[in-house]
């Protein structure tokens, strides 16, 4: 399976999707300009791996900021782990948020609230 | 210009600085808002509140309620009169700075056909509390759809619960088929 790796900017996240080694994250900011071309090719990755997923699955989002139309994107790929998950394969989501980022870890219980997916909420420090 | 017009126009420049300054306007803009637009905007705002060292969280809100504003306008903003599709996607757009809040401030036209709608989702915004949006946002987020301009419906939801104020918008009347739509969101420099 190919690998995305695309590199974050000032409005686009860094994604890595990298079966062979098991890395599963997307980290940033997300305010792309068109957020459907931006996330189709992840959702669509998500569909490939699906098919033949690894025994476990542990997706890392670690954003710092994401507009509102990207909100939506995002839940569309959870609701993708949420399908993983309910074919009966091990899935764990991983939703980092800065310590003192109070609206980050409201987003994250949210997301928890709407898709039915083990979710664990990690709290980091910005140094 | 002759001597006369000279005159004028620096009359009209020093009492649109005066106004400014008056109004404590650090930002303003009238035209088209392109992404990139909202890129050296928010970038703008965001290294002027990092040296005068405001707080994360007042960061933060101020530049979420900056870019869901923008695209408000990007995505919604109408034409003057039936055929003037230069101004579609345009508006005005004002940050403002007090010693206690922020003020963030959208002027768009809009056609009359599309007030009735806009005020009921506002309305019934400025209903709810703060679990009542949290609910509406996750309710919208889940079975919304994304419009052909990338709108996700989220925009006045988020900036309502970001600033934790009522939506204070107005329509002023324009002509027989538009109206002028103003925002206003105030965001605590204190809380």
């Amino acid at each position: 399976m190919e690998t995305i790796k695309i590199m974050g900017t000032d409005d686009t996240p860094t994604v890595i999707l990298d079966a062979q080694n098991e890395i599963f994250e997307i980290s940033g900011r997300s305010l792309p300009e068109d957020v459907t071309s931006f996330y189709d090719p992840i959702l669509q990755w998500l569909d490939e791996y699906s098919a033949s997923p690894k025994p476990k699955t542990i997706f890392t989002f670690k954003l710092v900021y994401f507009n509102t139309a990207s909100s939506k994107l995002l839940l569309d790929i959870l609701m993708k782990l949420e399908q993983l998950h309910e074919a009966g394969h091990d899935v764990l989501v991983r939703w980092y948020y800065p310590e003192d980022d109070e609206d980050m870890q409201e987003a994250g219980e949210e997301y928890a609230d709407i898709v039915d997916v083990p979710f664990e909420q990690v709290g980091y420090t910005l140094s | 210009m002759d001597r006369k017009n000279i005159r004028g126009f620096l009359e009209f420049v020093y009492d649109f600085y005066k106004s400014m300054k008056a109004h404590e306007i650090t930002l303003v803009y009238e035209g088209e808002i392109t992404h990139q637009i909202t890129k050296a905007f928010t970038s703008l705002t965001e290294s002027n509140m990092a040296k005068e060292e405001e707080s994360n969280s007042v960061q933060k809100k101020v530049f979420h309620v900056m870019v869901e504003c923008l695209q408000n306008i990007s995505k919604h903003a109408d034409s003057f009169g039936s055929d003037d599709f230069l101004f579609a996607g345009r508006g005005i757009f004002m940050v403002s700075k007090g010693d206690e809040e922020y003020h963030v401030t959208t002027g768009n036209v809009i056609e009359n056909s599309k007030i009735e709608e806009l005020s009921k989702i506002l309305d019934h915004i400025n209903s709810l509390d703060k679990e009542g949006l949290k609910q509406l946002y996750k309710t919208q987020m889940r079975e919304g759809r994304l419009s052909e301009k990338g709108g996700a419906g989220l925009g006045f939801i988020d900036i309502a619960r970001k600033t934790g104020r009522k939506l204070e918008y107005h329509f002023l009347p324009i002509d027989e088929e538009t109206h002028f739509f103003v925002l206003t969101s105030t965001i605590s420099r204190t809380e």
